[in-house]
């Protein structure tokens, strides 16, 4: 516990950086934040006092992609901050220690920091044969990630894996992959779905909770609202293709070298919250529906059970592949017309005799 | 010559079974329902545009969502104002007649069957409201509504800052999304496809097979009972 750690301040005089560097860095961070610039000097302020926060980042059912992301936060000074200034103790991807001194670094955190370190949890947890799909140094992913969630101030469920199982708990799920917030209970969870998030929500939302030292707000499935409250729809730049009625029919036609909107592709952007209309990816670069392709929904529940990616309407359970409510509705449609059509040639043989004078008396098919 | 007969044997008396406010719900709601539909379907499904034109010169498909967002605000209030006459309206409204919560409900409605669907016996209780069948069937109906009002309203959300639509905004958080709550909204959308295409015949055949009226009722209140029936019921 005496262990003394040095301020973000310090820490980026020592490395060389000037103070306009920092308070450069503190308006980027409050802008990353989505606060407005009144806040720059409230957060740079923060910085300047707070001392570096212990990170665990632990790595379970993924595929290391929203790590892929972090480190390509598109300004340079914010990877800095984030490998350099923070104190990631253990994270199986970037560390330099392996095997016993690993483990150890895990633990001294654990034990030196209880109560202080933030854990980030990057993919699911297997649930299933008591959780021997995924074990790390002998013991599974499980027990890794309750032991290192008793001590810590909060968590972060890193991407869809641990936010909402992602590809893994696709069905049928044969590792009964979990999200951390159906196992850890009691401590606050911040999820940051996509496959991968968005490189500077990443930074955004372990800068909040750094400057800050409290999490930021979330909404009912526990994101960050300031990244996670409005569709992709919502910000789309090709959103007026939309409301005008202008569709991409097909990848390659017309419609589609101009820019339409891919709603009929089977765009997710209609149902999916996330800030790529806004941030967008690489420095800003892009983001898929500018580069001509439909947003798949890579941050909403289930999006590899809700159908394919090219298609609006997800498959009808039950009736095969190509099957969707539109369809099972259009033969349900049928059969009831042509029932209601037999119904009556019926009505017409067996109650012959109460239509014509209302005698109550049937009369068979047959006869 | 049977015609004479008919006359002489359904001596028929007029009876005030659907008051104006069930009335103007009934019609009101048959309006919105298809406004709905129709709308729902292209909003799911826009129709190609072959046509060049820039975004900036139409507004054909918000036009299309204005409509169908005006009309289940319709939808809903009626809806209410439907349950709230179930309370007050004349014993033909009351919500009694929806639940099957007594036996008589269920032998009436398995009479129904026999008698109207299965065809196997030829006479059934009178009845002068909904019978028995209907009744249940209207019932689903408004869980329906409610459901489908749920979805709706639910995905709207995210498009509406307003107090009212916020209501509904944690619909999709339990459904698992506004993906699956779309799902949902489409498939119950086929309930009334399929609703519509029974009850309209079922209309047309309970006016031609028992000849009370039932389709101008929805119309003028109105619905014909057998004489005899009536007297036996007086007894």
């Amino acid at each position: 516990m005496g262990i003394r750690r040095k301020t973000y301040l310090e820490a980026a005089m020592d490395k060389g950086y000037s103070r306009r560097d920092f308070m450069k860095l503190g308006a980027m961070m409050t802008a990353f934040m989505g606060l407005e610039s009144s806040m720059i000097g409230q957060v740079t302020k923060a910085m300047e006092k707070a001392t570096r926060i212990p990170i665990i980042w632990l790595h379970g059912q993924e595929c290391t992609c929203c790590s892929e992301s972090f480190i390509r936060s598109s300004h340079p000074l914010v990877a800095d901050i984030l490998l350099d200034l923070v104190s990631l103790d253990y994270t199986e991807t970037l560390m330099a220690p392996s095997g016993y001194q690993a483990e150890k670094s895990l633990h001294d955190t654990m034990t030196n920091f209880h109560g202080k370190y933030l854990l980030c949890v990057e993919g699911s947890i297997p649930t299933k044969e008591e959780g021997v799909y995924c074990c790390i140094g002998g013991k599974t992913f499980e027990s890794i990630v309750e032991e290192a969630a008793e001590g810590a101030k909060a968590i972060v469920a890193w991407g869809s894996c641990a936010s909402n199982g992602c590809v893994q708990s696709a069905k049928p799920n044969p590792t009964g992959a979990t999200p951390i917030h159906e196992i850890i209970k009691g401590k606050p969870i911040i999820n940051v779905p996509g496959c991968p998030p968005i490189a500077e929500v990443m930074a955004g939302v372990v800068v909040h909770l750094l400057t800050f030292d409290r999490i930021p707000e979330l909404d009912r499935l526990h994101r960050p609202k300031a990244f996670y409250s409005r569709r992709v729809h919502d910000t789309c730049y090709r959103r007026p293709n939309y409301d005008a009625g202008l569709f991409v029919e097909s990848f390659d036609d017309e419609n589609a070298k101009k820019g339409y909107c891919l709603y009929k592709m089977g765009c997710k952007g209609p149902v999916t919250y996330n800030a790529c209309g806004v941030i967008r990816w690489n420095n800003g670069v892009s983001f898929p529906i500018q580069s001509g392709h439909p947003c798949i929904g890579c941050s909403e529940e289930n999006f590899w059970d809700n159908g394919g990616f090219y298609k609006r309407l997800p498959n009808f359970p039950g009736f095969g592949i190509e099957s969707n409510a539109y369809k099972v509705g259009l033969g349900l449609g049928i059969a009831t017309g042509v029932g209601v059509a037999a119904h009556a040639v019926v009505t017409n043989i067996r109650k012959r005799k109460l239509i014509a004078d209302g005698e109550c008396e049937q009369t068979n098919v047959e006869s | 010559m049977y015609k004479y007969a008919r006359i002489e044997k359904t001596l028929m008396h007029p009876k005030y079974v659907w008051q104006l406010p069930v009335r103007f719900y009934h019609w009101i709601n048959a309006l919105v329902v298809v406004i709905l539909g129709v709308t729902g379907f292209i909003i799911g499904n826009p129709p190609g545009i072959t046509t060049v034109s820039e975004a900036s010169l139409g507004y054909w498909f918000g036009t299309v969502r204005f409509i169908h967002f005006v009309a289940a605000y319709v939808f809903f209030f009626n809806f209410l104002f439907r349950l709230y006459w179930g309370f007050v309206g004349n014993k033909f409204a009351k919500w009694k007649n929806f639940i099957p919560y007594t036996k008589a409900h269920w032998v009436d409605m398995w009479d129904v069957l026999k008698v109207d669907i299965f065809q196997v016996e030829c006479s059934k209780n009178p009845n002068l409201g909904h019978n028995a069948l209907a009744s249940f069937t209207y019932f689903l109906t408004f869980i329906v509504f409610l459901l489908q009002t749920l979805t709706g309203f639910g995905i709207y959300a995210a498009m509406s800052p307003s107090w009212f639509p916020q209501l509904f905004a944690w619909i999709p958080s339990v459904l698992g999304g506004d993906i699956a709550t779309r799902q949902i909204h489409h498939i119950l959308m086929w309930f009334f496809v399929l609703f519509a295409i029974v009850h309209v015949y079922l209309v047309f055949y309970h006016d031609y097979i028992e000849k009370n009226g039932v389709t101008s009722s929805m119309i003028g209140g109105w619905k014909f009972q057998d004489k005899d029936k009536v007297e036996r019921e007086k007894d």
